[in-house]
């Protein structure tokens, strides 16, 4: 994997990107960027008013996930006092501590542990138990709390009399006790988001909907594709346009401020720019090829050592599995709203990262860190990184040329052809099996191409707009031969589950990647590398399987050790009423309308989320076309803090992995994106025949807090795929599974 | 290489009168302006937004004399003088419209971005077609976009708003 494709973030307040071989987790090398609220201090985190109401802060913002809500059961939970009496602020660099992203399924595992947010309200709780035993006379052993109420008998003190409006100037104490999941009230509710009503009248101000006094409208002019450069502009061509402010042009940024938002639509439409085109991009239909001929920066996963001696003279199974680039494709092209007066700024943005755009903000705008407050407003739904970053910087770009507050709002081709797009991949996969039927060794050989990425805390030129001002994406640097594997982690998945060095059994394994480069900028996308690989595992495993005719379920759970793994795999099998058969299903006549099933299973990055998916689907055999009858998706994400926000979640995820198996691919000529609207980038809409969705909970109230944002969605073209092998005999190695690919291969067929 | 401006005449601003959620508000606008910008800018409601500007998403739609109208593709002098309603003229938090009721019910929407186009739409469908099967709601919904894919509870919502 290329350095800081993924900027993951297992702990909070991460600063340093320390990119181990091979994983795409960082390590925390120190604490939050200058300027935040201290991470060990109480009142960073929570502020109690005088009539007792509760202020938590968080770095961990509302995307449209539910976390916001959970955070508010955390903090209402650990302090004894009804939902509604917290309020919950989030991501304002001007209030709010610097936990970095809000990503990689990383909320819940940071906030709902032994750390920050959860810790905060342990800590609180067990102060203000102290502050009434020494105002009550009263041993702490002796007191209890109710709505946040500390009484003994007809003794009592609200939080609001013993601390109310001082602060608590104590560190978090990591001793303090958080209350276990047995005793929750309020945690593991499915308490509804409060945002909802507001939501669905139209009250609800999103990023798009903030409006400043004397604010004017921005529009960018794109490049066709990116690497082109700005031969010229002509000003002149927009003299005619009403409502004219300014026209910018900043190395190859090109931008136009208007009073109105039409009025800056048709300035940009006007606008004469010649562009020196950039190289041309390389040929669609070959780049699968091509990939694995760059020069590559290479990385071993795990290496046993022994896998060649393994497979050779044994029975060796191989396969080539191939995943588009694909996007995030939000619903609403991005919006930022700037205000860059003289040597001060303050940003309305949907980053994920309040606290590293400052400091790319700064960057870009040439001012200091400290004179610039970025406050989070939510956006349309983001899956890792959209265009909400870049289309912060062509506000403060613009405002900036201006002085004034400007917004700024993406076409949608703007949006589509310049985003961080999930990368492509290329995955060899060999394996050999005794006589038995098991597997003996598994060798992966993985090729993807990475360009940019989050701009974390120093990389403006990780996205399009601070690559056109001149900043540079994240240097690559080719390397071959891997050096040896590090300490083992499976944060990317590339490892199979079924290896004894993860969550199986199997001693002999290799996993061998190449980061490449890529000419499109590529991010984060939902289950980025997790979702490629785990196709090309579960994909491949089921073929293990029907090569030994063995059922693909207990195929895998003879190679699985990890009994939440295996638990979680029988959950969504029992469920769905699995019938223990190898696949192909008998008795199909190769035409007319064939059923089929596919599982997949996986320990989300080998530590953040079990989760097991079965998929039902019909297929017909005349057309290519198949129907998804029913997914059964089943998690174990330790306990849960709001089981509907978990099920709407994994249902999300679900049929998101659907649009992306069956129909999402980035598309490209020899000079430009092509897949620039919803006419050419193929998403399911809202109403299509949607399969019955089981969500499948296993509640562990004991143990860590896992992610869940990521889970169901990295498995669905595998069990999918396998399901159409399930039906029809057939297996497609490509994504997307096009009713045109699925026709051309029934049609291979004997 | 030279980027294709958009062919677009430029037309001096004129009053444009828009009877908007019952109330009548006469604006100076280009008659050529997209009601959508009208609506969010001029007027700032938050309902309709800006998803695509392609009339492809849904995320802009307003119900213009009973039909769903893609108000990013829609002239304002095109709906001037008719009843147009938003979002917001539906209902209001305190006293919401029975379907915004029942995606609150039904606890529908991840972002909430996409809810606009999703609640106009089916309203506009299931006024007119208050006996729809769940197939045909389903193909009236094939025209509007979820990117967080909040399908089940959203296709639930409207079943639910239609009974």
């Amino acid at each position: 994997m290329k350095p800081n494709r993924r900027d993951f973030l297992k702990t909070s307040g991460a600063l340093i990107i320390g990119f181990s071989a091979g994983a795409l987790r960082v390590t925390r090398a120190q604490g939050p960027l200058q300027g935040s609220p201290s991470m060990n201090q109480l009142d960073s985190w929570i502020a109690i008013a005088a009539d007792g109401s509760i202020t938590a802060y968080s770095g961990k913002e509302e995307l449209g996930q539910g976390i916001s809500t959970a955070q508010q059961q955390l903090v209402a939970e650990e302090l004894s006092v009804p939902f509604n009496r917290v309020k919950l602020i989030y991501c304002d660099t001007a209030f709010t501590p610097d936990q970095a992203h809000t990503s990689g399924s990383q909320s819940h595992p940071t906030n709902f542990n032994t750390g920050n947010l959860a810790q905060a309200g342990a800590t609180a709780r067990e102060v203000l138990f102290r502050m009434a035993s020494e105002k009550l006379g009263v041993p702490v052993e002796q007191l209890t709390v109710s709505e946040g109420v500390i009484s003994s008998g007809s003794k009592r003190m609200t939080y609001g009399q013993l601390v109310g409006g001082k602060k608590f100037s104590l560190a978090l104490d990591p001793k303090a006790r958080r209350k276990p999941a047995t005793e929750w009230t309020v945690l593991g509710k499915s308490i509804p988001r409060p945002d909802l009503p507001d939501l669905v009248t139209g009250r609800f101000e999103f990023v798009h909907n903030v409006r400043l006094p004397g604010m004017l409208h921005g529009r960018v002019v794109r490049p066709p594709s990116v690497g082109a450069t700005v031969a010229s502009v002509d000003e002149s061509s927009v003299a005619g346009v009403p409502g004219v402010v300014k026209v910018v042009v900043k190395k190859n940024f090109v931008g136009v401020v208007a009073e109105k938002p039409w009025q800056a639509i048709q300035a940009a439409a006007h606008l004469k720019v010649t562009w020196n085109p950039g190289p041309a991009l390389p040929d669609q239909a070959t780049i699968y090829d091509a990939l694995r001929k760059q020069p590559a920066r290479d990385t071993l996963l795990v290496d046993s050592g022994d896998v060649d001696q393994k497979l050779s003279g044994a029975t060796v199974l191989k396969a080539t599995y191939l995943h588009p680039y694909q996007m995030h494709g939000s619903m609403g092209s991005s919006c930022a709203v700037a205000d860059v007066q003289g040597e001060k700024a303050t940003i309305y943005s949907a980053t994920q990262a309040v606290w590293y755009q400052k400091n790319t903000s700064a960057m870009i705008l040439g001012l200091k860190p400290e004179n610039i407050r970025v406050i989070f407003r939510r956006g349309s739904g983001c899956y890792g990184v959209n265009g909400a970053d870049t289309v912060t910087y062509d506000a403060l770009v613009l405002s900036q040329a201006v002085s004034k507050p400007v917004r700024v709002q993406l076409t949608r081709r703007d949006e589509m052809a310049f985003e961080n797009y999930g990368p492509a991949y290329v995955i060899d996969q060999r394996a050999s099996v005794d006589s038995n039927g098991n597997i003996t060794a598994w060798d992966h050989e993985s090729w993807s191409p990475g360009l940019g990425g989050r701009p974390g805390t120093n990389t403006p030129g990780n996205i399009i707009t601070g690559s056109l001002l001149g900043f540079q994406p994240a240097a690559f640097s080719p390397r071959s031969p891997a050096p040896a594997p590090g300490a083992f982690n499976n944060n990317s998945n590339g490892v199979p589950s079924y290896l004894a060095s993860g969550t199986g059994t199997v001693q002999s394994g290799r996993v061998l990647t190449h980061a490449v480069e890529s000419r499109f900028f590529t991010g984060p996308l939902r289950s980025p590398a997790r979702l490629q690989n785990t196709f090309a595992h579960e994909s491949f495993m089921d073929e293990l399987a029907a090569r030994v005719k063995a059922d693909p379920v207990e195929y895998r759970l003879r190679h699985l050790r990890d009994a939440r793994l295996k638990e979680v795999l029988q959950a969504a099998a029992k469920t769905a009423n699995w019938e223990s058969r190898p696949s192909p299903k008998p008795g199909n006549r190769g035409t007319g309308v064939a059923g089929g099933r596919g599982a997949a299973c996986v320990l989300y990055e080998g530590d953040n989320g079990y989760t097991a998916l079965v998929a039902e689907i019909e297929v017909n055999q005349d057309t290519g076309q198949i129907v998804v009858k029913r997914m059964v998706a089943s998690s174990d994400v330790g306990p849960i803090s709001n089981p509907d926000g978990l099920g709407n979640q994994v249902e999300g995820g679900a049929l998101q992995g659907l649009s992306r198996a069956l129909g999402e691919e980035v598309t490209w000529d020899n000079e430009k994106v092509t897949s620039v609207d919803w006419r050419t980038y193929h998403s399911l809409p809202l109403g299509f025949e949607v399969p019955k969705i089981e969500a499948v909970l296993i509640n562990r109230t004991e143990g860590e807090v896992m992610g869940a944002g990521e889970t169901s969605i990295t498995l669905v073209a595998a069990a999918i795929g396998n399901a159409i092998f399930d039906a029809t005999g057939v297996r497609l190695r490509e994504v997307p599974f096009t009713a045109e690919r699925i026709k051309a291969a029934l049609a291979t067929r004997g | 290489m030279k980027s294709c401006p958009t062919k677009i005449t430029l037309i001096d601003d004129m009053a444009i009168t828009l009877k908007v959620n019952g109330r009548t508000h006469t604006l100076d606008l280009d008659p050529a302006t997209p009601l959508l910008y009208a609506l969010s800018d001029d007027l700032q409601l938050n309902g309709p937004k800006f998803g695509c500007g392609l009339g492809q998403c849904g995320a802009c739609t307003v119900i213009v004399k009973g039909q769903a109208v893609r108000s990013c593709v829609t002239t304002v002098k095109s709906v001037e003088g008719s009843d147009i309603t938003t979002l917001e003229g539906l209902g209001t938090p305190e006293k919401p419209h029975p379907i915004q009721q029942a995606f609150v019910d039904e606890h529908a929407a991840q972002c909430g971005f996409c809810l606009n186009g999703v609640i106009m739409t089916a309203k506009a469908f299931l006024d007119k077609n208050p006996k729809a099967t769940e197939a045909e709601i389903e193909q009236a919904m094939s025209g509007v976009l979820c990117r967080c894919f909040t399908n089940v509870r959203m296709l639930r919502a409207i079943g639910r708003y239609a009974r």
